[in-house]
């Protein structure tokens, strides 16, 4: 639902880390994207092309998004389940005592990027 | 041809703004002010329930109101009218919550000196300002009895962010089959943390209790 908001801190991060690094230009960006972030990845994509035209290191930067599946555990019967099917409760013992394992990371994982050339001789 | 290396990073997208949060939470600690962060859905009574609120606090605390909405400027007129402290509007241009830098541009147009409590009303929305710390001292919600009390099982980290849950239009209980008890034990699923008060914004039912959570919250972060 806020897709352009956090395509925007995405860029403000990477563009900080592009500056940290001395990159001249970041082809791709890999984010981690959990199955119960909130965040929709077809917009995200979308949001993503839209707003990296108006930057300039990141103007032709790929955002390549991986899934990460959303895992809850029980603390009663020590068992793993799939969040999304089952939500809050056990389909093993019906317990509702059972937190969210995986599922919400929302991660830059890596950036891919093509250096500045090293400055000519000394400073 | 350019050499292409990759560089891993494995950070939060929300950290930045995180670290913007800590910040500007500091900030406010230093200066003495206490910022609540009040959210809720479109339309479940924030106004209202501030408005007898701030009166409820008159003459024991200064307050200042930020309203963020998308668009117009009608919430921070009617606070202006009915309290007469000082009020202003936020537009989020189309965003769909608050962030921390907002809330700090915000802040930056309020006469902060003498203020105790600072209220920002979030945009009414119960999903995506729960992603976005505002640096808030603490965070509170409303939720209203005609949306239902099964809310705090559809949009689970709103109410696990929640420091308090205000229940409000309790007079129409009745109406509307909402089941108070279960509404709390469901709020205490997510946040067993949480603390719950029911009103009724507009019989004042309930305003004293919310008024004194506020005090007790204020001198406390003033003592630290």
């Amino acid at each position: 639902m806020h897709e352009l908001g956090v395509v925007f801190h995405c860029i403000k991060e990477v563009n900080e880390i592009a500056a940290e690094n001395n990159v001249a230009r970041v082809n791709s960006v890999t984010i981690q994207l959990g199955e119960v972030s909130t965040v929709i990845p077809e917009l995200f994509d979308d949001c993503w092309n839209w707003a990296v035209k108006k930057e300039t290191v990141l103007k032709d930067a790929k955002v390549h998004i991986e899934r990460v599946d959303a895992i809850t555990f029980c603390e009663d019967c020590k068992q793993e389940y799939p969040t999304v099917k089952y939500g809050k409760t056990c389909p093993y013992c019906s317990s509702l005592n059972t937190y969210l394992v995986q599922g919400n990371e929302f991660l830059i994982k890596e950036i891919e990027v093509v250096d500045n050339p090293p400055a000519g001789d000394g400073k | 041809m350019d050499e292409i290396r990759v560089i891993e990073i494995k950070k939060s997208i929300f950290e930045d703004n995180d670290r913007d949060a800590d910040r500007l939470r500091e900030d406010l600690r230093k200066k003495g002010v206490f910022l609540l962060n009040l959210m809720s859905s479109p339309g479940s009574g924030k106004t209202t329930t501030l408005i007898k609120t701030i009166n409820a606090l008159k003459g024991q605390l200064n307050i200042a109101v930020m309203e963020a909405d998308i668009d117009s400027d009608v919430d921070a007129k009617k606070i202006l009218e009915a309290t007469g402290v000082q009020s202003i509007q936020l537009h989020t241009g189309g965003m769909c919550h608050l962030d921390a830098e907002m809330t700090r541009q915000g802040l930056d147009n309020l006469d902060l000196d003498d203020v105790d409590l600072a209220i920002l009303e979030n945009v009414g929305n119960l999903v995506c300002p729960a992603e976005f710390d505002t640096g808030s001292s603490k965070n509170c919600m409303i939720l209203s009895v005609p949306e239902g009390h099964d809310k705090p099982l559809k949009y689970p980290l709103m109410f696990s962010i929640c420091d308090l849950v205000l229940v409000n239009k309790i007079d129409v209980m009745p109406y509307f089959d909402f089941d108070l008890a279960l509404c709390e034990k469901y709020i205490h699923m997510r946040n067993p943390k949480a603390q719950v008060i029911p009103i009724c914004a507009k019989t004042g039912e309930g305003i004293d209790k919310f008024a004194a959570w506020l005090k007790d919250q204020v001198k406390k972060w003033k003592e630290n």
